[in-house]
């Protein structure tokens, strides 16, 4: 039996990959699990992007372009937000979100 | 007449140099500098008089001239402040006047004030007073006028407490200070109700201007008039001129006899023809006021002990005079109702001298026996026989015998009131013996009478030249004064007035003048004084009530304190303190506590920023899924 991949499933993968980006931005404490759930959410929407794109509007090529700008800022925020997070690390020594609530100083 | 600058700039720049420089220079170098640009000052007044008066009437009328006015504050396109200077009859006549009696007080103060601590200010005071007081009558507007209004205020304010460490002169210096203060609200109000309706800070507004004021102009010069009175010590605001006596003798010569305090008659005179032609009854108020001033203070001023406060309150009562001349004009002709005028700036100008010459005796009197009582006075006479043969003078010109200046301005004021009414001129005429009578005893009770033997220890002795110079200059001035063709000079309507002796009201005068002279004679000119003293016993209560001036210290004290202070200030103080406040201090809290409340949220966990996201989401959501 032949199986059609449709819209649908797409669309149940980039959804369980969106929520697990939620649920791991909410629950984990490690800086670097925060950046990888965000990254995971970003990459949901750019699943999103080209599977519309695909299958909704095939003669145009708008939603392939928005998941590959994407895919840059993706890199772009990792590299910034990797960046911040080793000079926080050598500064204070720590990666964890509740070692590091103090505002001033 | 470009130069007439010279005659502002001149003291302002010695005023600056004095005060700023002046602790630098030697007492001889701060008094020099101060008299020679008073000097100066003097010599240009009397050249812009000798050129003004001489030159050619044009249809009868001296031309008046605007040499210096630009504009300082423009509001609209005819209100708009400027500075400058006006050349009238009277205010050229009262640049003579003042720079006169200045000169000759800053001469005389040179031996008054010797070794005085703080000569160079006092200096700096008198050229800052004498600045203030030219510029108040050369004024283009009637807001330039009270700028140097409120600066002649403020520098008598300074002069009166020049002993700043007594206390009596600090709180009389307050005392002036407040009560002109107060007297110049009504002033400003007139001033800005004048500017507001007709659009115009000018002395002569045009016919169109004038129609617009209407009705509300007489209400406005009333209220200039109050700070006039204020100014000019008219009852009942006449409280701070007997206590103003506390500063330097030759500054109460200068600013509190001869020319700060007719600054209000100035100002009268100033706004004559809109008084005349729109306001005839606030000119009648005017006119009573100053007979009431003139009764009082003649009658308190007899039983006064301090020779200064007798001077200050003849003053008084010679400033009600010329206010009373003005008042009972009725038409801006001399000829018919208009002659108070051109009477009471005689007076103004007759009084500035004589007075200023009393008060300059007295000074030289004070200086020899160092006491302003009269008990510490008495057979000075053989002591000083300049000062009393000058104070003599001055005497006999305040009582008005001829052929002292006094006798003939004083004459054309009764003139002018008989010419009014009857009731008012013998009113003036029984003052006017009043005045001779109080001044004959002051007289007596300086250089007659029996030797006061403190004398024995010290030694009264003649002043030195610097004081006596100028007493005999002003007496010189005095003696022909009278003499001088003022009507020529200054009128109500600026035609030639040849002044003429009414014959009946002069020899009624003479006659009143003589038989006070010889009563005062008779009490005080004796060793003992057995009627004085048996006139004082049997009249005790009338004659504590004199000397405590009728108690209107007292009055004021009473309306402040007691009604102002606890029935108005002291509610408005608590609401202020407990509605006003506490409101700005809930307000205060207020905000306080909402910071406090939302402070927790910002807790820098990045997981409780996200919560509230996501909340704000999941919000926004369900009201975009709901509508």
């Amino acid at each position: 039996m032949e199986i059609e991949i449709h819209v649908i499933h797409y669309l149940i993968i980039s959804t369980v990959m969106m929520f697990c980006g939620i649920y791991g931005f909410f629950t984990r404490k490690n800086l670097l699990a925060l950046l990888i759930s965000a990254e995971l959410m970003l990459n949901a929407t750019n699943i999103n992007f080209a599977v519309f794109n695909r299958y909704l509007f095939p003669d145009q090529l708008e939603g392939h372009f928005f998941s590959l700008f994407g895919i840059a800022i993706a890199a772009a925020e990792t590299a910034v937000a990797i960046a911040i997070i080793i000079n926080v690390y050598r500064n204070i020594n720590k990666v964890l979100t509740d070692d590091i609530s103090e505002l001033k100083n | 007449m470009d130069y007439t600058i010279f005659i502002l700039a001149l003291p302002l720049m010695s005023f600056l140099l004095l005060a700023l420089a002046g602790m630098k220079m030697s007492h001889k170098m701060a008094g020099t500098i101060g008299t020679l640009s008073l000097g100066t000052v003097t010599a240009l007044s009397y050249i812009t008089a000798f050129k003004f008066f001489g030159a050619e009437r044009i249809d009868g009328v001296l031309p008046t001239s605007t040499p210096w006015n630009f504009l300082w504050l423009p509001f609209t396109e005819s209100l708009h402040i400027d500075m400058g200077i006006f050349l009238d009859p009277i205010s050229v006549m009262m640049l003579v006047v003042i720079s006169t009696v200045s000169l000759m007080v800053h001469i005389y103060s040179f031996g008054y004030m010797k070794g005085e601590k703080g000569f160079q200010r006092y200096y700096a005071f008198l050229s800052l007073f004498t600045f203030s007081m030219l510029g108040l009558v050369v004024a283009t507007n009637i807001f330039q006028m009270y700028v140097f209004w409120e600066l002649v205020g403020v520098s008598s304010y300074l002069l009166i407490g020049f002993y700043y460490t007594k206390p009596e002169a600090i709180a009389a210096s307050k005392k002036a200070f407040i009560v002109t203060r107060f007297a110049d609200l009504g002033f400003l109000i007139g001033i800005l109700i004048y500017g507001y309706y007709m659009q115009t800070f000018t002395f002569t507004p045009s016919e169109e201007q004038l129609m617009k004021a209407g009705m509300v102009l007489p209400w406005a010069l009333g209220l200039m008039f109050i700070g006039g009175a204020g100014k000019s010590a008219m009852f009942p605001l006449h409280i701070w001129l007997p206590d103003a006596m506390e500063g330097p003798t030759p500054v109460s010569a200068l600013i509190h006899a001869a020319t700060m305090v007719v600054a209000g008659v100035y100002l009268v005179a100033r706004m004559f023809p809109l008084f005349i032609g729109f306001a005839p009854n606030t000119l009648h108020i005017v006119a009573y006021v100053g007979v009431f001033t003139a009764f009082y203070a003649a009658s308190v001023a007899c039983a006064q002990s301090d020779i200064k406060r007798v001077l200050a309150f003849s003053t008084i009562s010679q400033i009600g005079f010329m206010m009373v001349a003005l008042g009972v004009c009725t038409a801006t002709n001399p000829h018919e109702g208009g002659l108070g005028y051109m009477a009471s700036m005689f007076h103004l100008f007759t009084h500035a001298m004589f007075k200023a010459l009393l008060f300059l005796g007295a000074g030289c009197v004070i200086h020899a026996v160092h006491s302003n009582e009269m008990s510490a006075m008495g057979g000075l006479r053989k002591y000083m026989p300049i000062t009393h043969i000058t104070f003599l003078i001055a005497c006999l010109a305040i009582s008005g015998i001829p052929p002292f200046s006094g006798f003939f301005s004083k004459d054309e004021i009764l003139t002018a009131c008989f010419s009014f009414s009857p009731v008012i001129g013998w009113m003036m005429t029984i003052i006017a013996g009043m005045t001779s009578f109080y001044m004959f005893r002051v007289y007596y009770g300086i250089f007659w009478g029996k030797t006061n033997e403190n004398y024995e220890h010290h030694i009264p002795h003649e002043s030195p030249i610097a004081m006596t110079l100028p007493l005999m200059i002003l007496a010189g001035i005095t003696v022909v004064a009278g003499f001088i063709p003022f009507g020529h000079f200054v009128s109500s309507n600026s035609e030639i007035y040849d002044i003429h002796l009414d014959t009946q009201v002069a020899v009624t005068s003479i006659i009143v003048a003589v038989l006070s002279i010889c009563l005062a004679t008779w009490m005080y000119a004796r060793p003992t004084q057995p009627v004085a003293d048996m006139l004082q016993k049997k009249f005790s209560c009338l004659h504590r009530a004199a000397y405590k001036r009728f108690y209107m210290d007292e009055l004021w004290l009473f309306v402040t304190k007691k009604v102002i202070f606890r029935c108005i200030s002291t509610p408005l103080a608590w609401f202020d303190r407990h509605v006003i406040d506490q409101f700005m201090n809930f307000m205060a809290w207020a905000t306080n506590a909402a910071g406090e409340t939302a402070q927790p949220i910002q807790s820098g966990k990045i997981q409780s920023y996200t919560m509230w996201f996501l909340g704000g989401i999941i919000t926004l959501t369900v009201i975009l899924l709901l509508h």
